[in-house]
């Protein structure tokens, strides 16, 4: 049931992603990130069977920065897209698959913005908005009735303001609201939302 | 060339054990093997150990199997001002029978540690105490106690590793260190780790979370605290059938964890009963 969006800007990408932890009928954490930066200028959101999720975003972001040390440029988001697709499609193919779904993005070295969701089969596919789970069903019809492109920063953050509160108002749980965080080629970063 | 020979040809050949005998050969004074270097752990000689534990435990699918796990439980642990407070049940249940009312359900890690225990009551008890020589040897390497952090992230690489493959454990790592101050992660057997200010962990999870959540404080005296911690356990011990017994209740600060005593459910219910004038669905 966890909330996982992004939507590709002209010269950032924005992702929003749930802030409740939920084991069973409980929610454990009211204040959960299920994101993580993986170098200065592109981020993972993921969602998936719990402790595979977390495992494997720590394993992306150590092979990403062990790039960076040892060729000395950072890697560029779809080739982070490539390397990621490649770790879930051979993880599949092992005794134990990692179940995680994500969504990687940033801002490549021309300050375009850059989204690609992958699921845990190893399907890629590099769209302008996209969405994991339930969260999908109600907000890809309003993204594709509202979404332009090449839309500006506060346009992006209008229409994630439109999908929140579609989310609020009729997902059945309570999902403590939403992190949402902007990479840009400044850089990444959260912002009250 | 024989049959054996050629099997033994291309029969598939660890270096591990080449590697070994060379360096008894040139340094090693006594014999090393990687059976000595590794823990051995017996697993049953079946092709899927799983679905082999799976058939004999799980007591959903078949109530005659014939390895009942102990299961339920209610722990908790809040941070607040004057440092953390654990308390725990002490009932185990085999199924519907309840095995013991004195189990342990706070394991002292260290003096500095303390981790709470649900789920497989073995489980978590041979973990947690395996965690506490390796805090130990961390101790003893970087000349400097482990944080929280590092601790429960030990156990939840290990507990993943072996996912899947039937542990059961839910398990709170608190303590305090001066780099962190009072700290407290929530680690599972499917490999879940968080950090939070407040957990309940167990079948009886709801009800102690029912009274916590809407007493809780973060300016909440150190005896407040204590009483809180303990009504709450209460609270899961008169609901939840797989929890009761007596009350375990530990205090942690910069100093280390304080044992605050042991109290029995029995008694403390009618003390409690009188005093605030609750549960009055009970009539006494």
């Amino acid at each position: 049931m966890d909330i996982i969006l992004g939507i590709r800007l002209k010269e950032s990408t924005l992702f929003a992603t749930s802030k409740a932890f939920t084991r069973g009928i409980s929610v454990l954490k009211a204040t959960d990130d299920k994101t993580i930066d993986l170098n200065t200028h592109n981020m993972m959101a993921y969602t998936g069977e719990s402790g595979d999720t977390t495992q494997f975003a720590e394993h992306i972001k150590a092979n990403v920065q062990l790039f960076g040390l040892r060729e000395g440029y950072d890697m560029e988001s779809s080739e982070i897209a490539s390397f990621v697709r490649n770790q879930l499609a051979t993880s599949l193919r092992s005794r134990k698959p990692y179940q995680v779904q994500v969504l990687i993005g940033g801002a490549n070295n021309e300050g375009e913005g850059f989204l690609s969701m992958i699921d845990y089969l190893g399907t890629r596919c590099d769209l302008p908005y996209a969405a994991h789970g339930y969260a999908a069903f109600y907000t890809m019809s309003l993204l594709d009735h509202h979404y332009k492109d090449d839309i500006s920063l506060d346009d992006g953050l209008r229409l994630l303001k439109l999908c929140e509160e579609e989310l609020t108002k009729r997902m059945p749980m309570d999902f403590k609201g939403l992190n949402v965080k902007i990479v840009d080629k400044e850089g990444i970063r959260t912002i009250d939302f | 060339m024989s049959i054996n020979q050629i099997a033994s040809k291309y029969a598939y050949k660890s270096t591990v054990n080449q590697e070994l005998t060379d360096y008894n050969s040139t340094f090693s004074p006594i014999t090393t093997s990687i059976d000595n270097l590794s823990p051995l752990i017996s697993i049953p000689p079946i092709n899927q150990p799983t679905d082999f534990l799976r058939a004999h435990t799980d007591d959903e699918t078949n109530p005659d199997c014939s390895i009942k796990i102990a299961h339920g439980t209610t722990t908790l642990a809040f941070r607040f001002k004057g440092g953390i407070i654990v308390a725990v049940d002490s009932r185990a249940t085999a199924g519907n029978w309840i095995a013991s009312q004195t189990v342990k359900k706070v394991i002292e890690i260290n003096p500095m540690l303390l981790g709470t225990m649900a789920g497989g009551a073995a489980d978590c008890q041979y973990w947690e105490t395996w965690l506490g020589t390796q805090c130990r040897l961390h101790e003893l390497r970087n000349k400097e106690r482990i944080t929280v952090a590092a601790a429960s992230k030990i156990l939840s690489n290990l507990v993943y590793n072996y996912k899947g493959m039937g542990l059961s454990m839910g398990t709170m790592v608190c303590g305090c260190t001066p780099k962190e101050g009072p700290t407290i992660y929530y680690v599972d057997s499917d490999g879940t780790r968080l950090k939070g200010d407040i957990f309940c962990v167990g079948s009886g999870q709801t009800f102690a979370y029912g009274v916590l959540d809407s007493n809780y404080k973060w300016d909440l005296t150190v005896d407040e605290a204590l009483y809180l911690g303990k009504r709450s356990i209460l609270a899961a011990a008169h609901r939840d059938a797989y929890s009761g017994g007596s009350i375990n209740l530990y205090h942690i600060t910069e100093e280390g964890w304080n044992y605050h005593g042991n109290y029995d459910v029995g008694p403390l219910f009618w003390e409690i009963k009188e005093k605030e004038g609750s549960f009055n669905n009970v009539k006494g």
